[in-house]
């Protein structure tokens, strides 16, 4: 596989030609959709002094905010591996009836307004929905509650892992699975030694598209939010808020610091990812 | 041979590159171009009015009234584009380019930040009756069937154990008034004793367990997810929950509540541009008349002329003391700048 790689690394000219133009439009596809407007943050943001920036985003209700959002997500994003791998496990290596229909519903999330999602998610896990009444019983809130919030970003991050991880595993020969069990491994180590090694790069991207994404997640997440400030009040409500009372730079110093969050965030999975395939390369 | 391949390939792509900006630009320009044809042909006007979540069913069957009145006044058809949210996003989405002819929103203070930007000229206030609120309404509570936690007033929701629903101040119009509302009654039973109001709301938001964005979601979580004991609403929004979900849910008004006045006005610099003026006016004015505002009372809001409104006096009631956010607070600049902004009262009483 990696010989592979290499071999498309040493062919400088590439078989698609035109590259000037291709690149041309690249960039100013890039600059027109990500590049001006992330630039555009910064240039409300240069009206402000940097004091005024940091008193805003080191607002007591702004950091508890940080602390929910941030936590609540990388629960999320934990239980979205766990489970994404399992079902990529599943839809990849396993033929039952109705493989093709789950494979479809997995990007569900992507389509539906997430609005949508959003009510629906709270109807179902409150007092008196379905799913949420079991638990009240049990005297669990799930709605209006950080719990909540944690499911709003489990069912939108979901698709971002198994969509992540399933390639990788469809590409992964059972051979060496088979091999692995002809020298006697047990099942466990054949996942752990065999298996996951190659997919964790993948699901570590994976983590890292849910954790980003659930963090910026408005839509679906208000509506199962309580949105009580320094209980369940998350960063992009916050945000919102500010922009109601036409507080346009106070909007921008946070959202720019949830920017810097998800950069920093992508980053530091890239490098841990080139630090396996580094490791895995030998 | 590749040569002219490669050719055919480049022009090929700055074509496409070319339709696409094209595209944009013309796309851009199609409200505009749209806009002037209507203004050039008399036989229909166009006006979009800007409103905030509540209004819908009124202005659905109010601009169906209008269009009616214009074409017998002028013979003229009248086309009305209706946009409905929270009333803050409504107004920011105007500042930023939607070219609304009027807008008719849930705060004076909303429709104030767009003569802060330029769009509506001074002095508009004043340029309707009524201080430019044709119909008003007030905050009631919406309760429970048969009041199992028996609310009868303000005092009843600060009690602990009592799960009240209300949206969120910062974001939600309505929010504000509820705010003020129970700030009010606190001044009144105090004395005017600051310190005394701000412990009465903190004991009335330690019992909110929602704090929705909007009005309209606040409702959906009172009513349809069953949260809460109480839930904090307009008049008209209450009336319309009893009335979709019949004898689960009783209005409770208390003996002190805020006259809400929610504000019209003309967008001066688009009616300009658009040539609309005239038809902007107008229909804002037939607010005023005696079947507009029957109409609006029969949607549950209070008719601003007394005539009409004694009319309606099985439906509300009219002896509920009302302050005003003018004699009472100073006006919506003040008390947004006293109550609602960063580190104000509200973020206080959180702290």
């Amino acid at each position: 596989m990696f010989s592979l790689k290499m071999h498309f690394k040493k062919q400088n000219n590439s078989v698609i030609p035109g590259f000037g133009l291709s690149m041309g439009i690249t960039v100013t596809m890039l600059s027109l959709i990500v590049l001006i407007p992330l630039f555009s943050v910064f240039l409300i943001l240069s009206d402000s002094t940097f004091r005024e920036f940091w008193q805003v985003v080191t607002d007591k209700q702004t950091i508890a905010a940080y602390k929910v959002s941030l936590s609540c997500s990388a629960i999320a994003a934990v239980i979205n591996v766990v489970f994404g791998i399992l079902l990529a496990w599943i839809l990849t290596r396993y033929k039952f009836p109705l493989r093709r229909v789950l494979d479809g519903l997995i990007e569900l999330p992507f389509a539906l307004p997430t609005a949508v999602a959003g009510i629906a998610l709270t109807t179902l896990y409150s007092g008196e929905g379905w799913i949420g009444g079991l638990f009240a019983k049990a005297g669990i809130e799930i709605s209006y509650t950080r719990i909540g919030i944690t499911i709003a970003m489990i069912f939108i991050g979901i698709p971002f892992v198994v969509r992540s991880i399933q390639p990788v595993l469809e590409k992964l020969d059972p051979q060496y699975e088979e091999a692995a069990s002809a020298l006697g491994a047990s099942r466990s180590r054949i996942f752990f030694k065999v298996v996951l090694p190659e997919i964790l790069p993948a699901a570590l991207a994976g983590f890292g598209l849910a954790f980003a994404r659930s963090m910026g997640e408005y839509g679906s997440v208000v509506f199962i939010a309580g949105n009580i400030p320094y209980e369940t009040q998350i960063v992009p409500l916050i945000i919102m808020n500010k922009l109601e009372q036409f507080n346009y730079p106070a909007a921008t110093s946070i959202a720019l610091v949830m920017v810097l969050f998800a950069f920093v965030l992508l980053f530091i999975i890239n490098l841990i990812q080139a630090q396996i395939n580094k490791i895995a390369r030998g | 041979m590749k040569r002219t391949y490669i050719l055919s390939k480049r022009i090929l792509a700055l074509a496409i590159a070319l339709v696409s900006i094209l595209g944009t630009v013309t796309g851009c320009s199609d409200k505009a171009s749209s806009s002037k044809d209507e203004k050039s042909s008399s036989e229909t006007v166009s006006i979009t009015n800007v409103s905030y979540d509540p209004t819908r069913e009124l202005y659905e069957q109010y601009n169906k009234l209008f269009q009616e009145y214009w074409e017998k006044e002028k013979g003229q058809k009248a086309e009305i584009i209706q946009s409905h949210g929270g009333s803050g996003k409504q107004a920011r989405s105007v500042l930023e380019g939607n070219e609304a002819d009027v807008v008719t929103l849930a705060l004076e203070g909303d429709v104030d930040e767009l003569r802060t930007g330029g769009l509506i000229d001074d002095g508009w206030v004043d340029e309707f009756p009524k201080n430019s609120a044709p119909y008003t309404s007030t905050i009631v509570f919406l309760v429970r069937k048969d009041n199992p936690k028996n609310i009868k007033d303000w005092d009843d929701i600060v009690k602990p154990g009592v799960e009240v629903i209300t949206p969120d101040p910062k974001s939600s119009g309505g929010a504000r008034w509820n705010f003020l509302a129970a700030w009010a009654y606190a001044d009144k039973k105090y004395g005017g004793d600051e310190a005394k109001n701000k412990e009465f709301l903190k004991s009335l938001y330690d019992n909110v367990s929602v704090l929705d964005s909007g009005a309209r979601g606040a409702t959906t979580t009172f009513v349809e997810n069953k949260k809460g004991d109480v839930l904090l609403a307009w008049e008209n929004e209450a009336f319309l929950s009893v009335k979709e979900h019949p004898g689960e849910y009783e209005i409770v008004t208390p003996s002190l509540s805020i006259l809400a006045q929610p504000s019209v006005a003309v967008v001066d610099a688009n009616v300009e541009k658009h040539g609309t003026g005239e038809v902007s006016k107008a229909y804002l004015e037939y607010l005023y008349s005696d079947e507009a505002q029957r109409l609006e009372g029969e949607n549950y809001y209070r008719p601003s002329a007394p005539e009409i409104l004694s009319e309606f006096s099985d439906t509300f009631d009219l002896n509920i003391e009302l302050v005003n956010i003018n004699d009472d607070f100073g006006g919506w600049a003040a008390a947004a700048e006293k109550f609602f902004e960063d580190g104000a009262i509200f973020d206080q009483i959180y702290q």
